[in-house]
């Protein structure tokens, strides 16, 4: 049943669109039988099972799915900040670990996690600080990636002197400062309102078309999963698995009105429809 | 079980560590006074044993503490001023009256610091800067004073038990008094409640939360304010006296034998606390 | 007459303190608690000089105005020994060893977990009864004193400071891993900032406990200069102005290290949300 009135029917049983696997040689992130089980108390809780995963160079990832589906537990072990139990996991052709120690990704959390006693420039800088770059660099970086997020303006202000959406921003920005080519981000803007929300996806659209990065996004919400996407994997839980993947082909110039078209509401349908079926099969 | 033990291993480990360096400490500071002592022809070894019994060591070892301890805790009776136990009981005694006068004018100026502005106002500033100032400074003082107006024995070493005992007891408890959740005193204006019925039936329970921890401060800080008491006047009974008595003389075990039944009651006074907590959470449902 | 002249100044002082602390504005909230101080002084006096109180009782505020004025090379002489000698030594070596032994703990969680229970089983025994054993190793003067305050004061900065390294979040630590950064960055870009509000708390109350603690370890004996010495052989001839001066110095000392350390914890850890 369609709720936008200007939307043309989109028959329910529409096939959802198959994954199909990409040359290992364009691949940014490749997993194959990837699982993770962890035994407490006794219970063995199987967080992850038998993904198999492809994202190449550019794409935009969403994984997307109910509380326990076990996207967040993709998203670290990608990071090297789990381990996998079974299975295969390549990280820019590497391992998790070593691409972890080579700082090829820039990691966004579901809070700002600034450290309050440096300024914003500062904490842009903290990463550059870890690797030894020199200071006239980091300060180049920093000036550049306030910059690109439009806090340039702000760079000598403390964390709490900042509205929550301008401190997500300025996270963003100090996982940028040190040009990784992949950015990993667990929920980014979970904690803000709707408003503040909008504007921020726009602007990590806009972003992500400016640098050309990989992407691997983690969201709780379809809309926000279907504007950013290129590719949005729909999980589920118990246990945590890939149900399906589908392709957004949405206009690359877009703003927030697009999600009034029938092309955005056909993948959102889809999506839930993905979602409504792994929820079923639980 | 096996998580209890693995809990008391790293426990059990460091003490074993820190017995076995107690030990060596003994070896080491009282290696001089042995070696003056020995013959000429003792050995290396000998004089390491020697180490270990000296009449007035530097360091006595765990094992001459003990034995100190045992002795004047079992070897005499408990009323002669002989036994460590005699006087164990008379510090003892001085800080519990302390510590329940501590209780009492403690709880009665919380209330009133909570109810009255007046008195929140003007007070309360005071005893927040006291915890910057050493308050058993006045120690020697007030002994001196109140002996002089014919008030010895308990009730001096009793006041600067109390005294110190007495400010973590009333910040906590107004504290305490004051964190109730402002919803649910809210909801009691609703009921168009008394100030008294406020008190009884939100802010007192509220309030065990504070106290209880408070107490676990004071009633060592008790312990400490009666010892103190003992010293300026060369007191005759109480662990402090004993503590003087035991560095005049240069008895060494007898010192560190007062010291560690100091521990044991500080020990036994927290865990008292701790008991008088279960009691009052069980009481309650489990929880404070 | 004293009679008359107590009543009113209570009557008086109270609908004074009464009115004062109707008013919510700042001016007013530290005026109350400064006009009741005064108060007290006021009745203390008009009640000792009216009363005739004897003075091996009670000396009024005046005479121990005076007793400071009078004394003041005797105080200055104290204050060297006891607070320049083996409080500030004392506090800062204490200190200082607390945190490193936390951080040293913080490497290994085996020995925290060992550590860390008698650590704060120690702190709440007696530890001032250490004196005796202390003049023994290092004799009657501020050496003694000074080893006193270095133990009483080791203990709550080792709890406080092991708390504060303990209590990083998870968030901050796995940022730090994506990094790729050591232990050594983390522990110091990371971990010892966020510990820094608990240090200053050990520090604040490790101020507190030095003093108390080269006081009363001067009761246990002491070479002819120190506060505690002052205050214990004045008090047993009765000469209680200079006992109260001593006492007023104590206090003043205490407190204004109180203020500094408050004002220093207000510039270096600016950023907890204590203060916005």
């Amino acid at each position: 049943m369609s709720v936008w009135p200007n939307a043309r029917a989109v028959p329910p049983e529409a096939p959802i669109p198959v994954f199909v696997d990409a040359p290992i040689r364009e691949s940014v992130i490749q997993a194959r039988g990837l699982g993770l089980t962890f035994a407490t108390d006794g219970h063995r809780t199987v967080a992850l099972t038998d993904v198999d995963l492809s994202i190449r160079k550019g794409e935009f990832v969403s994984l997307i799915g109910p509380s326990g589906c076990g996207k967040t537990t993709l998203l670290r072990l990608i990071a090297d900040l789990q381990q996998a139990s079974t299975g295969t996991l390549l990280v820019n052709g590497t391992t998790p670990a070593e691409a972890r120690r080579q700082r090829a990704y820039g990691y966004v959390f579901q809070a700002p996690a600034l450290y309050p006693w440096r300024s914003l420039e500062r904490n842009v800088m903290l990463p550059l600080e870890v690797m030894g770059l020199p200071l006239a660099e980091r300060k180049r970086r920093a000036a550049r990636v306030l910059d690109l997020v439009g806090l340039a303006d702000f760079r000598k202000r403390f964390p709490w002197q900042l509205s929550g959406g301008m401190q997500q921003r300025a996270s963003i920005a100090r996982a940028l400062s040190f040009e990784p080519n992949l950015l990993l981000m667990d929920e980014p803007f979970g904690a803000l309102d709707e408003i503040t929300r909008d504007g921020l996806t726009l602007h990590l659209h806009q972003l992500w078309r400016r640098t050309g990065l990989t992407a691997v996004f983690v969201t709780h919400s379809v809309l926000e999963a279907v504007f950013l996407s290129t590719r949005i994997v729909v999980m589920s839980s118990r246990p945590g698995r890939v149900v399906a993947v589908i392709d957004s082909d949405l206009p690359a110039e877009r703003d927030l009105d697009v999600r009034e078209t029938s092309r955005f509401l056909a993948v959102a349908h889809a999506v839930r429809a993905a979602l409504r079926e792994g929820h079923g099969d639980a | 079980m096996r998580d209890r033990l693995s809990r008391a291993l790293p426990l059990l480990c460091v003490l074993a560590i820190l017995i076995a360096v107690w030990f060596a400490g003994s070896v080491a500071m009282n290696w001089d006074q042995a070696q003056d002592l020995a013959d000429e022809d003792a050995t290396w070894s000998d004089i390491a044993q020697a180490t270990l019994a000296l009449d007035r060591p530097l360091l006595p070892t765990p094992d001459q503490v003990a034995s100190e301890m045992i002795r004047s805790m079992f070897g005499y009776p408990p009323t002669s001023p002989r036994s460590l136990v005699f006087h164990a009981g008379v510090t003892a005694w001085a800080a519990i009256v302390g510590f329940g006068i501590a209780l009492l004018a403690g709880m009665a100026l919380a209330i009133g610091i909570v109810h009255v502005r007046t008195l929140d106002r003007a007070l309360m500033p005071w005893l927040i800067a006291s915890q910057a100032v050493p308050v058993l400074a006045i120690a020697p003082m007030v002994v001196v004073v109140l002996g002089n107006v014919g008030l010895t024995g308990v009730l001096p070493k009793a006041l600067i038990a109390g005294w110190l005992s007495f400010f973590p007891v009333t910040t906590g408890l107004v504290k305490g008094l004051r964190s109730s959740d402002p919803m649910q005193r809210d909801l009691m204006r609703t009921y168009s409640a008394t100030e008294a019925q406020v008190f009884v039936k939100l802010r007192w329970p509220a309030a065990m939360s504070f106290l209880f921890p408070s107490m676990k401060v004071a009633a060592p800080l008790a312990l400490v304010g009666a010892i103190v008491a003992e010293l300026p006047t060369g007191a005759q009974a109480g662990l402090g006296a004993r503590l003087l008595t035991g560095s005049y003389y240069g008895q060494t075990p007898q010192i560190w034998a007062a010291l560690f039944m100091a521990a044991f009651l500080a020990m036994l006074a927290v865990a008292l606390v701790d008991l008088t907590q279960a009691l009052a959470a069980y009481a309650r449902g489990g929880r404070l | 007459m004293t009679t008359l002249l107590l009543l009113g100044s209570l009557l008086t002082g109270g609908v004074v303190l009464a009115l004062l602390a109707r008013n919510d504005r700042p001016a007013f909230r530290i005026a109350t608690p400064i006009v009741f101080g005064l108060l007290v002084l006021w009745l203390w006096q008009i009640v000792c000089t009216g009363y005739e109180v004897p003075l091996v009782l009670l000396p009024p505020p005046a005479t121990i105005a005076a007793a400071v004025v009078n004394h003041l090379p005797t105080l200055a002489a104290d204050f060297r020994q006891t607070f320049l000698r083996a409080v500030i030594p004392g506090w800062a070596i204490g200190s200082s060893a607390g945190l490193l032994a936390a951080i040293a703990l913080d490497a290994s969680p085996f020995l925290r977990r060992g550590v860390l229970p008698l650590g704060s089983l120690v702190s709440a025994m007696p530890i001032v009864g250490i004196a005796p054993i202390m003049v023994m190793w290092f004799g009657f003067d501020w050496q003694s004193k000074a080893a006193v305050v270095v133990v009483m004061t080791f203990f709550p900065m080792l709890i406080n400071a092991a708390a504060g390294l303990g209590q990083t979040g998870a968030m901050e630590g796995d940022l730090m891993s994506t990094y790729a950064a050591g232990y050594g960055q983390t522990l110091l870009k990371l971990r010892l900032p966020f510990a820094l509000p608990f240090v200053f708390n050990a520090l604040k109350l490790n101020a507190t406990l030095a003093l108390i603690g080269a006081i009363v370890a001067e009761f246990f004996g002491t070479p002819i200069v120190g506060m505690g010495f002052r205050i214990s052989t004045q008090a047993a001839r009765l000469n209680l102005d200079v006992v109260w001066a001593e006492i007023v110095m104590a206090a003043l000392a205490g407190s204004i290290s109180f203020a500094l350390l408050a004002l220093l914890e207000r510039v270096v850890t600016f950023w907890h949300p204590s203060y916005h």
